[in-house]
């Protein structure tokens, strides 16, 4: 549980390691039925509609400006998003 | 009670052309409304501070003898699954509070072009995960037609705000249900319509294979009518089918003279059981069934073998496409973000998102993670993907004879707030009737059945025919068909 928290770039707390490893295991349980009936000869959908290659004119259309791309930032300076260290010291 | 709150908005736009009432009165009465019954209700998030200067605008243009679309000037509650440019877009959730988009989601956009006057924001399960709005992080809407019950979920606000005459129609998004089940507890129309046929550019992504837009009304010609706005083929979203669509509000007229019912093959699915619904809503979905066939419909006993499997196969494509959708909830360009001095960017990421992610959103994004991650990829997400291909299969042998499935669309009536909300699993099982229709990419509809108690509403759902070549005659005849029941 705590690599799957890893994983998804979610810290969890003890409590919430316990908690959901149960209710995890429960709905897992409930869900694993999938494999009675798919079998090897059954193709797999990904999507309702088999569209491919969805393309569009190559023309440049609206665009945002940006301080609207950067309206909702956390954090920005000279029109970049800005995050925290990205590489430790030794780095 | 303001008599503009008790109309459909089919009555209102009649009025609103024919000068008998302004939109501003329309608006004002509705904000009344809020004013007076949403502190018990909390369908709404954000009510919009300049409905009434879009109302006058709308008057404006009115009375300069411009051409309007029929909807024109009719108040529109929209889910805050949906961004907006006006008004804040958090999709129920902690993590994007305060969040202002900087373009508007093509359905919302569609409607402000028809002339609609956007009330406010709905409330809803946070991210759209869930069945009673209890996982809303701004508190639990309550079903109007008792306040210690749920309105459904996802959607419960936009469920709630038409049943309790807040707003005469609104959007909602349906991933697995959350248009049709709210519709089913609360006594009101829902409908999610052919995949592809409603632009989801604009509407914050659950599971982009199944999400879609649609109408919630009171009435199916106003659901009809609210979709006429909406559908179309739309560039920005690359899903959109490209299929013209015909009017959908036509069809509804024409079903509601109740001829095209005579012939119509409703089938009723051979392996749905018996236990797990309620006495009450098995009774009024075989009352359902035989005023059906009081107007001359024919029904017809069909086989879905697999649709049994549908919650499970659903509960590892959602969050599989879930657990990838949110990951760019990173902290970084928009969203809460929660520093961790001394900490990485990797730190402050995961700490931003255990703190802004509710429990049920952490609870699919873990088991998305889990179905996706190596070693577990084929049982589980491979698997359901095949599933997805078996009912898909289900649903074409059933179209060959039928022309539209009913089924109740849910297996209970409205429960207690608090009753399911620390039994996951049971809190899944609500869909199991509308899931389907989301893997398959079908439209379905959730109508009102039964009106003994408030509450104790059933509900029969019409999934038309599947749409990719016949489907646009298909819809709009399933339309019709319930409409005239």
């Amino acid at each position: 549980m705590r690599h799957l928290g890893v994983l998804a770039r979610i810290q969890l707390d003890d409590h919430e390691v316990e908690r959901l490893t149960g209710q995890l295991s429960a709905i897992v349980d409930n869900i694993a039925k999938v494999s009675e009936v798919a079998t090897p000869d059954v193709p797999a959908t990904s999507h309702p509609v088999p569209l491919q290659n969805v393309y569009r004119p190559d023309v440049v259309g609206e665009m945002l400006t940006v301080e609207q791309v950067l309206q909702n930032a956390p954090d920005a300076t000279e029109d970049r998003f800005k995050v925290t260290a990205i590489l430790g010291e030794e780095q | 009670m303001s008599d503009l709150i008790r109309l459909t908005a089919a009555d209102l736009s009649a009025k609103l052309a024919a000068g008998e009432v302004s939109s501003v009165e329309a608006t004002q009465a509705h904000l009344d409304r809020i004013a007076a019954v949403d502190t018990e209700v909390h369908a709404f998030l954000h009510v919009s501070d300049h409905a009434l200067e879009v109302a006058a605008d709308i008057d404006r243009r009115r009375a300069a003898g411009e051409q309007l679309g029929e909807l024109a000037g009719v108040p529109l509650a929209i889910k805050d699954v949906l961004v907006t440019t006006d008004m804040p877009s958090t999709s129920g959730s902690k993590i994007l509070e305060g969040f202002l988009s900087p373009y508007d989601a093509t359905v919302v956009a569609r409607s402000r072009a028809a002339g609609l006057v956007p009330l406010g924001k709905t409330n809803m399960d946070e991210f759209a995960m869930g069945s009673s709005t209890e996982h809303s992080a701004y508190g639990p809407t309550h079903n109007p037609w008792d306040l210690d019950r749920i309105p459904g979920g996802s959607g419960g606000g936009s469920a709630a705000a038409v049943a309790a005459f807040e707003a005469p129609i609104a959007l909602g998004s349906d991933t697995g249900g959350s248009i049709r089940q709210p519709a089913h507890v609360t006594g009101t129309v829902g409908v999610k319509p052919t995949y592809g046929g409603v632009s989801r550019f604009g509407a914050i992504a659950l599971a982009s294979s199944l999400d879609q837009v649609g109408p919630v009304s009171r009435t199916v010609l106003d659901s009809a009518l609210l979709h006429d706005v909406i559908a179309g083929h739309d560039p920005h979203d690359a899903t959109s089918l490209t299929d013209a669509w015909p009017s959908f509000a036509a069809a509804a007229r024409e079903g509601a003279t109740g001829e095209v019912l005579k012939g119509l093959k409703v089938g009723v699915i051979r392996e749905l059981p018996d236990s797990g619904f309620q006495a009450g809503v098995s009774a009024s979905f075989r009352e359902s069934l035989a005023l059906l066939e009081a107007q001359g419909a024919e029904i017809v006993e069909i086989s879905a073998p697999h649709f049994e499997y549908g919650v499970a196969a659903y509960y590892l494509i959602l969050p599989a496409e879930a657990s990838s959708n949110l990951a760019k909830f990173d902290s970084v360009r928009f969203g809460l973000r929660v520093d961790v001095p001394g900490g990485t960017v990797e730190d402050v990421m995961a700490r931003s998102r255990d703190i802004g992610f509710g429990d049920e959103v952490k609870r699919r994004i873990i088991l998305g993670t889990y179905a996706l991650s190596a070693g577990y990829y084929d049982a589980y997400y491979g698997s359901a993907q095949k599933v997805r291909t078996l009912i898909q299969r289900d649903f074409d042998t059933a179209f060959a004879q039928v022309d539209v499935i009913a089924t109740p669309s849910a297996p209970t009536t409205a429960f207690r707030l608090g009753e399911k909300l620390d039994d996951p699993l049971q809190m899944y099982l609500n869909d199991v009737t509308t899931i389907p229709v989301n893997l398959a990419g079908v439209p379905g509809i959730s109508i009102p059945s039964g009106r003994r108690h408030p509450v104790h509403r059933a509900t029969a759902r019409g999934c038309p025919p599947l749409p990719r070549r016949c489907g646009a005659r298909g819809t709009a005849r399933g339309f019709v068909g319930w409409s005239a029941a």
